[in-house]
């Protein structure tokens, strides 16, 4: 009841031309925002960039995580240390890394990523302007590298010790026990951080709003609904474009659902 | 084998749940932390105000304590926000009668256009009762910018228009003489000769939003004489002085300008500058009090300051002007009046120059502020060339053609938040080079069109 009403209020102002400026000229007007926002090409390109950032994102960090859960699944000197550090991006709020990417690291003035390029004589570059959408995956990966890393140590964790110790014994390398033994023990890990990670990232907003402010093909839809809703003011496009992101986001959702039921039904019966 | 992967299973959904609950303190971070109210609030009264995180706001942030010492009763904190943070939160919070706010700061575009609505307090039913608050001290065009049919609806913080600035060690290395009243095609050429890897030949806001990417340019597109709208609102964006504007804008940005232009708005430009790092800057003449304070910046001293560039009129700065307002729902009208009157009031002026020096008083709001000694002393650079420049200009008839509304940099119309912030974004992608100035034109063309219709 809680969560439909909102929804079912979200309806009814999708029907209505409502721009908060004008609070006197309210009025029905049937599927007009729906007509204005599929007629006008935006959300088609926002969808578009939603699926790039997001599905590019969520893959390069699942390779980066990994990567560094192999390398914290095995006994070092400092690896609690080193395991806290690498978690920190994660715990970071979205807006604060944002903020620490856009002037301490990629600003084309004081940045030190460009600070570090001069040194090496790479000229300084643009992020924002030239890469905007580099500029927005560079911050995503940063953030949920941390996550599939989580995700996927746990998996090399419960990998169980007597399965590896077979394999060598049986004269297997640690590139074919990683290949053949470990890879298929880390599917299931794998799906899941995907799935989880997709969800999470398809809300991305932080970056593109204190970044690149929409531009470069970084609208993401959660940043067109913002814009429709609190520059715009049009409250009755906001809405239609609300109800279609949900729309989208169920379709996601249940094909996304769908595979994990598939996956664990399929690890159940084996 | 199959207890092992059920223990398998348990922990992949254990972490995952874990990391979940992860995300979700992650995010629940970004929303607290405003309104709290302390255990006493029953006797005092905590007034909210928002504002934009520009220096002098910084500064009456760091004032406050002042206030609340002469007043007990009342404590205030503050909220900073960037300009178009700041835009998007109040408008949002008064359209929906959120009155999360008691004080809020807002530029003169808003002040009309609220008042039509019926969302903010006239301020004249205490000002005009109060002698010593003055209201004849106000800076003339500022004061008429916030009032309607002679009532106050915002008090003015500080106002401002529009110069160029220029790094004085730079330009004289160069061996150049910047003119007291350039032309755009002049400054271009300079900015051009000066333009190194070292430092930019010109800092020129590109950030999209339409009071930080539009403002300046839009000065710019009144002088090559184009205009946004003919007097019966139909779109003139697609015109030939718009189109000479906007190829003037983008060419200069891609030689000499700033090297990321699309992450750079007044503050990034302001730092670019102070740390001198640009040859000249085209901005807000109340950027002077920052760039002038030795704390602030490397360049203080050692700034000149010339009127805006024209091209086709005699002068193309602009006209703001920051205001506190009270929003009609705001359970703490008579505090909020109190404050009101502290920061916006004639000994303010002093009050910043004696604690945090003078070249940091808020300009263009008072002209009793421009009779002070100290201040003269101080701001000797700029206060006179902001004073002049604010008189002469004409938000009636700022450009070559005659325009429907009141306004310089923005166009006063519920939809010109929108269509400035759709077009900056549009804007921005000439910068980057993603787009062609017609194609952009074209694109613009049709959304002010739009907005136009609904003036119609």
């Amino acid at each position: 009841m809680i969560t439909q009403v909102p929804f079912l209020v979200t309806i009814y102002y999708s029907f209505r031309e409502w721009n908060l400026l004008r609070p006197g000229e309210q009025r029905f007007v049937g599927f007009d925002n729906y007509a204005n926002v599929l007629g006008s090409g935006v959300f088609l390109s926002s969808l578009w960039a939603t699926v790039l950032i997001v599905g590019v994102s969520v893959a390069v960090a699942v390779v980066f995580g990994m990567a560094l859960a192999l390398l914290l699944d095995r006994r070092f000197i400092g690896q609690g240390l080193a395991r806290t550090l690498l978690i920190t991006p994660f715990l970071m709020m979205p807006a604060a890394a944002a903020l620490v990417w856009k002037w301490a690291l990629l600003d084309s003035n004081v940045g030190m990523v460009n600070w570090a390029f001069s040194l090496v004589g790479i000229s300084p570059v643009a992020w924002n302007t030239d890469h905007p959408i580099v500029t927005i995956m560079i911050v995503l990966i940063w953030q949920y590298t941390p996550f599939m890393m989580l995700l996927l140590l746990a998996g090399l964790q419960s990998q169980p010790g007597d399965v590896l110790e077979a394999a060598a014994v049986d004269g297997a390398g640690p590139v074919r026990t990683f290949l053949y033994m470990t890879i298929p023990h880390l599917r299931q890990y794998v799906e899941l951080a995907v799935l989880l990670g997709a969800i999470l990232l398809l809300q991305v907003f932080d970056p593109v709003a204190i970044m690149t402010r929409g531009t470069g093909g970084t609208k993401t839809l959660s940043y067109l609904l913002y814009e429709r809703a609190f520059v715009g003011l049009e409250i009755g496009e906001a809405a239609a474009y609300g109800v279609l992101s949900v729309i989208v986001t169920i379709i996601v959702a249940m094909v996304a659902l769908r595979t994990l039921f598939k996956v664990f039904k399929t690890e159940g019966t084996r | 084998m199959s207890s092992r992967l059920n223990t398998s299973r348990a922990a992949a959904w254990g972490t995952a749940l874990f990391a979940s609950a992860l995300a979700l303190t992650a995010c629940s971070g970004a929303g607290g932390g405003a309104g709290d109210s302390s255990a006493d609030s029953g006797t005092i009264t905590e007034l909210t105000l928002a504002t934009v995180n520009n220096p002098q706001m910084v500064d009456m942030e760091q004032l406050k304590g002042e206030f609340e010492a002469d007043h007990p009763d009342i404590k205030v904190n503050f909220i900073q926000m960037e300009e178009n943070d700041l835009r998007d939160a109040v408008t949002k919070d008064i359209a929906t009668q959120g009155g999360q706010y008691d004080i809020l700061t807002i530029g003169a575009y808003e002040v009309r256009l609220w008042q039509q609505n019926d969302w903010i307090v006239n301020l004249s039913q205490w000002a005009d009762d109060d002698a010593e608050y003055d209201i004849d001290d106000l800076f003339p065009p500022v004061r008429t910018s916030v009032s309607v049919d002679d009532d106050l609806y915002a008090a003015p913080f500080y106002g401002e228009s529009s110069f160029l600035m220029y790094n004085r060690d730079i330009i004289s290395e160069a061996g150049i003489t910047v003119p007291e009243r350039p032309t755009w095609q002049e400054v271009a050429a300079m900015a051009k000769q000066v333009d190194t890897d070292d430092h930019a030949g010109i800092c020129l806001r590109g950030k999209p939003g339409w009071g930080e990417g539009i403002a300046s340019l839009n000065t710019v597109v009144n002088t090559f004489g184009g205009s946004w709208f003919d007097m019966d609102w139909n779109a003139q964006v697609d015109q030939e002085g718009f189109r000479k504007a906007l190829t003037f804008w983008s060419e200069t940005i891609r030689d000499s300008g700033e090297a990321d232009p699309v992450s750079y708005g007044f503050t990034e430009c302001l730092n670019l500058f102070t740390q001198g790092k640009a040859a000249f800057w085209y901005d807000a003449t109340s950027a002077a009090g920052s760039v002038e304070d030795p704390d602030l910046s490397e360049v203080a001293g050692n700034v000149g300051y010339v009127h805006a560039p024209v091209v086709e009129t005699d002068e193309s700065g602009w006209l703001w002007s920051w205001n506190l307002a009270i929003p009609k729902t705001s359970q703490k009208q008579e505090a909020a009046w109190e404050f009101i009157k502290w920061a916006t009031g004639k000994d303010y002026a002093s009050l910043v120059g004696n604690e945090l020096g003078w070249s940091r008083v808020p300009p263009g709001a008072r002209l009793s502020t421009y009779d002070i000694p100290e201040y003269q002393e101080a701001a000797g650079a700029f206060a006179d060339i902001t004073k002049e420049t604010m008189l002469s200009v004409n938000p009636e008839h700022p450009g070559v053609n005659p325009q429907p509304y009141v306004g310089i940099q923005f166009i006063t119309i519920p939809e010109w938040q929108d269509l400035g912030n759709s077009a900056s974004q549009v804007f921005a992608e000439v910068y980057a080079g993603r787009k062609s100035v017609d194609d952009a034109l074209a694109e613009v063309q049709e959304l002010a069109q739009k907005a136009g219709d609904a003036q119609k």
